[in-house]
């Protein structure tokens, strides 16, 4: 599904974001990447969603390497990735629905069908009832839950998440990563950067752990780390 | 259809394939665009009424200049008609002579009218308007020609010229006068006028398309991060700009029905004034107010501008934002 071969990622400066970074995440599979602030997590996801593009390597979704994909492209590469983002990104002048009706509306979706889909998608983060609120009316939790709905409106085959639980409490935390949980379970792949290692750790999924640019970890997580 | 995903049927098309079914959908979408940008117009009246008015203005004011250009031009010509040429004849024509050239003149498919001044009455004319009165009876003889006023059937003063030249030609005619120079003169000054009238429309319109330009790019750079937010989630510039453009054309259009507003105004406010002029010039003289023609084009104008406008603001700046 996911793939990245060698990729590195470095700045104008001299600052190197990612260093000869590979791994693979299968159809289906759910994965967590952690590390320090810093250490290229979110640089990791530029690059899948094309905000960002690699120095060197190639980084390969479903057999195509990106760097064949043109900046006209762009959009409609990223209509197959949903992308969740620490501080949500909802457009405060939006309602909820309209929020997350944008994906569609985007894709040309009109009238009763886009409804349908809205309401599907909200019903699945269980808000369902806060269809008609503007997103500061809401809690934390209840706004991240509307960028999830956001992200999987259009039912694309890979969702992207970073530091979705960055400002939340544990309890809703865990809430959130259930709602990922269904969705994987459902046949998407899903890639979860945090760092929140206790949260991860109980989940018991594969984990990816990025240094200083660099993979030093990749499988399920090792009983020392766990007490850090 | 899905770029990384071969098979994955995305947006419309999932539901929707024919092609009248995407056109369609394309109509809807751009009639709700439309429509949004029309109700964030609405969220912000004074902003909106601020720009409106400054584009208004400053398309009223080339359009009345149109409009006085137009009214000038419709007295230049109504006078463009009265050419009368003087036909001075030789002193040894007899009456007789005078009586032919005159029946011969009438016959003429490019003449109107003749009409005759003779010797006699001429002298009787100049006695009374000159002043001159009892002084004049010690000349012996009458030195003062026949004439003949020719009103020409042309209405162009260059017809005019070609037949006080031929009529010079004629026998027994000493000289032929089309006075014309002023004429010349007048049109001249209309064309002339009409130039700097369009000088300055040019740039007048020039300004106002910057202004929307300017207006728009505040607008982009106030929905920053909306517009971010857009791209994230996979749309096309096309799509983003689309908003700010019908925002543009929108504000032309009521800024092009704000400049017809206030000229009807003006007008409304002059026509006392100029009914006083026109009764001057009798019926001759009508002012013409804006046709339909050019109230429809004053709202083309106005949706042009805007289009252009808006366009140029978003064709550098949404390019330039890019989700970080």
């Amino acid at each position: 599904m996911l793939r990245f071969e060698q990729v590195s990622k470095g700045y104008p400066g001299g600052f190197v974001a990612l260093d000869r970074v590979s791994f693979e995440l299968g159809k289906g599979e759910m994965a967590f990447l952690t590390g320090h602030s810093g250490a290229g997590k979110s640089t990791l996801l530029k690059l899948v969603s094309l905000i960002e593009r690699p120095s060197a390597g190639r980084v390969i979704i479903n057999g195509i390497d990106l760097s064949t994909i043109t900046s006209r492209q762009i959009p409609y590469v990223r209509r197959d990735i949903g992308m969740i983002f620490q501080d949500h990104r909802l457009l405060k002048t939006h309602t909820v629905f309209d929020n997350v009706a944008l994906p569609l509306v985007i894709e040309g979706f009109t009238g009763r069908d886009m409804a349908r889909r809205v309401h599907a998608a909200l019903d699945q983060v269980g808000l369902l009832d806060k269809a008609r609120c503007l997103p500061e009316t809401l809690s934390g939790g209840e706004a991240q839950r509307v960028g999830i709905a956001r992200a999987v409106v259009n039912k694309p085959p890979l969702l992207l998440a970073d530091e979705p639980t960055g400002n939340l409490d544990p309890d809703l935390s865990k809430d959130i990563m259930r709602v990922f949980e269904a969705f994987n379970q459902a046949g998407v792949s899903v890639l979860i950067a945090s760092h929140d290692l206790g949260l991860i750790a109980r989940m018991r999924y594969r984990m990816m752990t990025l240094k200083s640019g660099r993979m030093i970890h990749d499988g399920l997580m090792h009983k020392e780390e766990e007490a850090q | 259809m899905s770029i990384l995903f071969g098979g994955r049927a995305t947006g419309a098309e999932s539901f929707n394939p024919t092609f009248a079914g995407r056109i369609w959908m394309a109509v809807l979408t751009n009639l709700r665009q439309s429509i949004s940008s029309l109700g964030e117009l609405w969220r912000t009246p004074l902003w909106t009424l601020i720009t409106v008015a400054v584009l208004g203005v400053s398309m009223t004011f080339p359009a009345t200049l149109h409009l006085l250009v137009k009214n000038v031009q419709q007295v230049s010509n109504s006078y463009d008609k009265s050419f009368e040429i003087s036909l001075f004849l030789q002193n040894t024509a007899t009456e007789t002579d005078v009586a032919t050239l005159s029946t011969l003149l009438q016959g003429n498919p490019e003449v109107a009218e003749v009409k005759l001044i003779s010797k006699d009455a001429a002298m009787q004319e100049f006695k009374q308007e000159s002043g001159f009165g009892e002084a004049l009876d010690f000349i012996e003889q009458n030195p003062l020609p026949h004439v003949l006023l020719v009103t020409p059937k042309v209405n162009t003063p260059a017809a005019a010229q070609q037949l006080q030249e031929n009529l010079a030609k004629e026998r027994f005619v000493e000289l032929a006068k089309l006075d014309i120079s002023w004429l010349e003169r007048l049109a001249a000054l209309v064309n002339l006028v009409q130039q700097a009238v369009y000088a300055i429309a040019v740039l007048l319109l020039a300004g106002a398309i910057l202004v929307i330009g300017n207006t728009i790019r505040l607008l982009i750079m106030d929905k920053k991060s909306e517009i971010e937010v857009m791209k994230l989630v996979g749309a096309t510039d096309g799509f983003i700009q689309r908003p700010f453009l019908y925002t543009g054309i929108w504000l032309g259009l009521f800024a092009g029905i704000l400049a017809f507003l206030v000229i009807e105004l003006m007008l409304w406010w002059l026509e006392g004034a100029l009914a006083r002029v026109t009764s001057l010039y009798q019926s001759q003289f009508h002012f013409a107010a804006l046709t339909f023609g050019e109230f429809s084009s004053l709202l083309l104008i106005g949706i042009t501008l805007g289009f252009i406008g808006s366009y140029l603001a978003v064709r550098s700046h949404i390019r330039a934002i890019e989700p970080a």
